[in-house]
């Protein structure tokens, strides 16, 4: 049975656990690195980027994670986990792991009071997705081996890279868990990375 | 309420959100700070409430509202009136965390009463309590509270932190518990890391090493009611 982690640092993690719980799966939340070693799966949940960096501070946290991936376990990342995740973080100059090849601007949309939720037409979906935007940012660039799985107004807000899915939504505050199942099957390794769907082959 | 000029230099120098006071009842003050863009308001005994009999109605507003509340009647009462958080009310500026674990106990056994009363039972409950009907049948099927609860009102070590968290709560709010601390800055980054590593006792112990002394408690019980901030609010 796949074995779902969430960082527990900081931030919305609860909601997380709560949506995983609710599945049926095996889920526990994470505040050590020696953790990583037991699950398939990681939810980098959200909460405030900064905050989250200084409490990564205490444990060698990006080596971890960034290993973690390197052995093909699957990364599930909303709104301040997606800043921990993206390639450059623009204006902040903050720290970031750089696994998703993509660039994210903190708090694009504005402030607390500036928070929306919007309808999202989902890939290959009839059914669409509501989702809540706190504080959101926004992919202002994403790299070519980084599938868009939905938009809002053009932009991506969903997107799928080898074992990374990330959102700049909160999927765990719906009671659709679309996005936690999918993300469960990529934990599960039932869904290949994009380049190995094209080409047939295991991407390097 | 604080000046909006310190409000907009304190924006302007963090990233974090940023949360404000206003006085109980006082819905223009709150106005005036969800124009200022502020990102949550505490409408907090902590300042001299500006209404005596009503709260302001926080469905008006779309900043979140957080308030504080002593037992379950008064939590569903703000949640009523739109709170999206709520803390405990513990006494403030004491150092003292007895009222903020009597406040937080009060909440839970509430909670758990509820889950065993019949729905028979619930109306004759609510009246009881001063709440809605409505949340008091929501609590009673879910066992839980709608809203994030916090901890607040006495906070002053990383035990402080890891017990109101074991206790239930989702997070903890400090004050006076840091600046009046003999080390603040140090005091700050272990108070924050306790509430990570709250059931984490090795680690507890560790980060509980070397900060200096905590702030002086006041026993609060040798404070004259009038003296008292969380008798505040209605």
């Amino acid at each position: 049975m796949v074995r779902i982690g969430v960082l527990a640092l900081q931030g919305g993690f609860e909601a997380h656990a709560r949506v995983y719980a609710a599945l049926g799966v095996n889920v526990v939340e994470v505040r050590r690195v020696v953790q990583l070693r037991d699950i398939d799966g990681l939810v980098l949940p959200g909460g405030e980027s900064t905050t989250l960096l200084k409490l990564m501070e205490d444990e060698p946290w990006f080596e971890a994670l960034s290993d973690f991936h390197a052995d093909g376990k699957a990364l599930f990342a909303t709104c301040a986990g997606a800043i921990l995740l993206a390639r450059e973080v623009l204006d902040s100059g903050q720290r970031a792991l750089g696994l998703l090849d993509a660039s994210i601007r903190r708090n694009a949309f504005g402030r607390q009071i500036d928070s929306f939720e919007a309808d999202l037409a989902l890939d290959g979906e009839r059914e669409p997705l509501r989702a809540v935007f706190i504080r959101a940012p926004r992919f202002t660039a994403t790299g070519p081996d980084v599938e868009v799985l939905a938009r809002l107004d053009d932009e991506p807000v969903l997107v799928l890279q080898d074992n990374i899915l990330a959102a700049t939504f909160h999927p765990e505050l719906t009671a659709d868990p679309r996005i936690h199942c999918r993300f469960l099957d990529l934990a599960a390794g039932l869904e290949r990375p994009v380049a190995e769907r094209a080409t047939g082959v295991a991407a390097g | 309420m604080t000046d909006p000029e310190t409000i907009q230099r304190i924006k302007d120098a963090v990233s974090i959100p940023v949360m404000a006071k206003c006085r109980i009842g006082h819905f223009a003050e709150a106005q005036i700070l969800e124009t200022l863009g502020i990102d949550y308001i505490d409408e907090s005994e902590v300042l001299t409430p500006a209404d005596e009999a009503y709260h302001i109605d926080k469905h008006a507003f779309k900043v979140p509202f957080v308030c504080g509340c002593r037992d379950l009647g008064e939590a569903l009462r703000r949640i009523g009136e739109g709170a999206a958080m709520l803390r405990t009310k513990g006494e403030a500026g004491t150092g003292n965390i007895v009222e903020a674990v009597r406040h937080m106990r009060s909440v839970q056994t509430g909670i758990r009463r509820l889950t065993t009363l019949g729905d028979e039972e619930l109306m004759s409950e609510a009246k009881e309590l001063g709440a809605p009907y409505d949340l008091i049948c929501l609590v009673a099927r879910e066992g839980k509270l709608p809203v994030p609860n916090f901890a607040a009102g006495g906070i002053a070590t990383p035990a402080d932190a890891s017990l109101m968290m074991q206790l239930g709560a989702e997070a903890v709010f400090v004050g006076s518990g840091i600046f009046k601390s003999e080390k603040p800055e140090r005091m700050a980054r272990a108070i924050v890391r306790a509430a990570t590593h709250y059931e984490d006792f090795e680690t507890l112990a560790e980060i509980s090493r070397g900060l200096g002394s905590a702030m002086p408690g006041i026993e609060t019980s040798q404070l004259d009611e009038s003296e008292l901030l969380q008798t505040r609010g209605w």
